[in-house]
């Protein structure tokens, strides 16, 4: 059967016959660039028109209804303009930060994307830190939305991005805490690890009401991680415009965009990886004929079927409840996120060490 | 105590998120009721809700009567000085003078359909029209005169 990881060993198979040994590496690296920056582009494309649709649906309203079939195309459309419209760059603003910034958050997610394992043995890059690398990296995504606020210059801009400056560090804690569940149980920080410890039963099943509160305050923690409502006191458009990128226009403005789109499929494909088994078919305990036929299904699909619930989960969030105020959101983190997820992280280890979880 | 109200605050909180989400949820699951008006495509089946303010008019009767008794009211309510309303004096046939309206302008162009005039008027002699299609080439068509030519305030209304 052909499955992702096969045709890549072919290609792989073919460049080591044909080229010598360094060459295969910087073809193989040319060519996982092209790869991941093409998803970026389909990622885009795809969560923006999704997002436009659930909400309409959720608003009772059409949505985008004009270009093409059922207005599919409309964020092809919409990316055109973009790409036609002109970048500028304010005469008051840092113009070396404040070009970068954009191109910082857009590369913070692309190193996102390496250690996630799309399908079963492909990973584009398996390191044994996979978790740790993660969280390290996804905090700088918050200097890229700090430069953005301070070199636009602009009162709105640098309210946003402080903002999100204290809203990204607070969350980042419960976030971590609630991976920390499910390190604990694994014992590994390796995504392959992890997701193979999840044969028997997605943690989700096996963990009890400890993975389950882990797995509600890392939705939370994570829907404040990437700047979305009910948590988007960033861009907060009501109160400030449109925050950090209030002075971006453009592509410039389109990689914010973007990389705001790509973060929540990565927060989403992390936490469909810890708590409900990344690319492993759903599995019950020893049945194994019943396993057998879920094995069937691509574990790709899986992968991303499991992800795009997950970002619906968050849309779903998005156009559910209001916008809190920064005091809330603070009192929400320090009072009762945090809190809630040490103490349970201690209910895990306890269900760890005496084995609890099935 | 501080603990269990801790705890309960928490679930309270978890079982009115849950209660939005249901609401939403259930729209989104059905679909049917679209609230979207496709406008120029329907726009011989246009349904605008009750409240839209378009406009302000004055309704006449068959025989071309308002109710206006030129009071000025609606022109002091308007905070964009919208209104302008030119009274006259009518002779009514006891010889008596008779304050009535000669023009009641107004500047749709001025207009933020607050419809703070509409509550002000004693005698109900203006409203909210519907129509929404007022672009025009020259300014000048979007000064109107809201009583029509000739026309006569209705018996009774003083
Ligand atoms: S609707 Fe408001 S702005 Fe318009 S004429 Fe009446 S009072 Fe003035
Ligand atoms: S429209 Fe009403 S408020 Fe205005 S002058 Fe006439 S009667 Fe008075």
């Amino acid at each position: 059967m052909w499955s992702i990881s096969k045709i890549a060993s072919l290609v792989h198979e073919w460049l080591s016959n044909t080229f010598s040994a360094t060459w295969v590496t910087v073809f193989e690296m040319v060519i996982a660039g092209v790869l991941v920056i093409s998803l970026f582009a389909v990622l885009g494309l795809i969560l923006v028109m999704m997002e436009r649709k659930v909400s309409a649906w959720i608003q009772i309203r059409l949505g985008p209804n004009r270009v093409g079939p059922k207005g599919m195309f409309q964020s092809a459309a919409d990316t055109v303009k973009l790409l036609v419209k002109e970048g500028m760059t304010p005469n008051g603003a840092d113009k070396l930060l404040f070009n970068v910034a954009p191109f910082l958050a857009i590369v913070v997610s692309m190193l996102l994307m390496a250690p996630l394992a799309f399908a079963k043995d492909f990973t584009l890059w398996d390191i044994n830190i996979g978790v740790l690398y993660v969280s390290a990296i996804s905090s700088v995504s918050v200097i890229s939305i700090l430069m953005a606020g301070w070199a636009s210059n602009n009162k709105y801009s640098l309210m946003g991005a402080m903002r999100s400056g204290a809203q990204i560090v607070s969350y980042e804690l419960s976030a971590g805490l609630s991976i920390m569940a499910i390190v604990v149980l694994t014992g590994s920080l390796n995504f392959n690890d992890i997701i193979l410890s999840q044969a028997d039963g997605w943690w989700i099943f096996k963990g009890h009401l400890p993975i389950w509160i882990a797995f509600i305050v890392f939705l939370i923690a994570v829907t404040a991680e990437t700047n979305r409502a009910p948590f988007d006191l960033a861009e907060a458009e009501s109160e400030l415009t449109a925050g950090f990128h209030t002075e971006y226009s453009g592509m410039k403005f389109a990689l914010f965009f973007l990389a705001e789109y790509v973060n929540v499929f990565i927060v989403c494909a992390i936490g469909a990886t810890l708590f409900l088994g990344g690319w492993m078919p759903f599995h019950i305990g020893h049945w194994d004929g019943f396993n057998h036929i879920m094995d069937f299904i691509p574990s790709s699909l899986w992968f991303f079927g499991k992800t795009f619930f997950l970002i619906f989960l968050i849309m779903w969030f998005r156009w559910s409840f209001p916008r809190l105020r920064i005091d809330q959101l603070l009192n929400l983190e320090w009072k009762y996120l945090l809190p809630i997820s040490m103490v349970n992280i201690l209910l895990v280890t306890a269900m760890a060490i005496l084995k609890w979880h099935f | 105590m501080y603990l269990v109200n801790y705890i309960k605050e928490v679930l309270s909180a978890l079982r009115s998120l849950l209660i939005g989400m249901r609401r939403t949820l259930f729209y989104f699951t059905h679909h049917k009721e679209i609230i979207t008006e496709q406008y120029p495509d329907n726009r011989a089946t246009l349904k605008l809700a009750d409240r839209f303010k378009g406009e302000v008019v004055m309704p006449h009767n068959e025989n071309n009567e308002h109710r206006c008794t030129g009071c000025t009211a609606c022109e002091l309510a308007c905070p964009n000085g919208t209104i302008k309303v030119i009274t006259k004096f009518d002779i009514t046939p006891e010889g008596k003078k008779k304050k009535a309206i000669d023009k009641l302008v107004y500047h749709l162009e001025l207009c933020t359909m607050c419809n703070l005039c509409v509550y002000a008027c004693p005698s109900d002699a203006i409203k909210m029209a519907q129509t929404f299609e007022h672009s025009v080439f020259d300014r000048n068509q979007l000064t109107k005169v809201l009583n029509f030519p000739d026309s006569k305030i209705m018996d009774g209304v003083e």
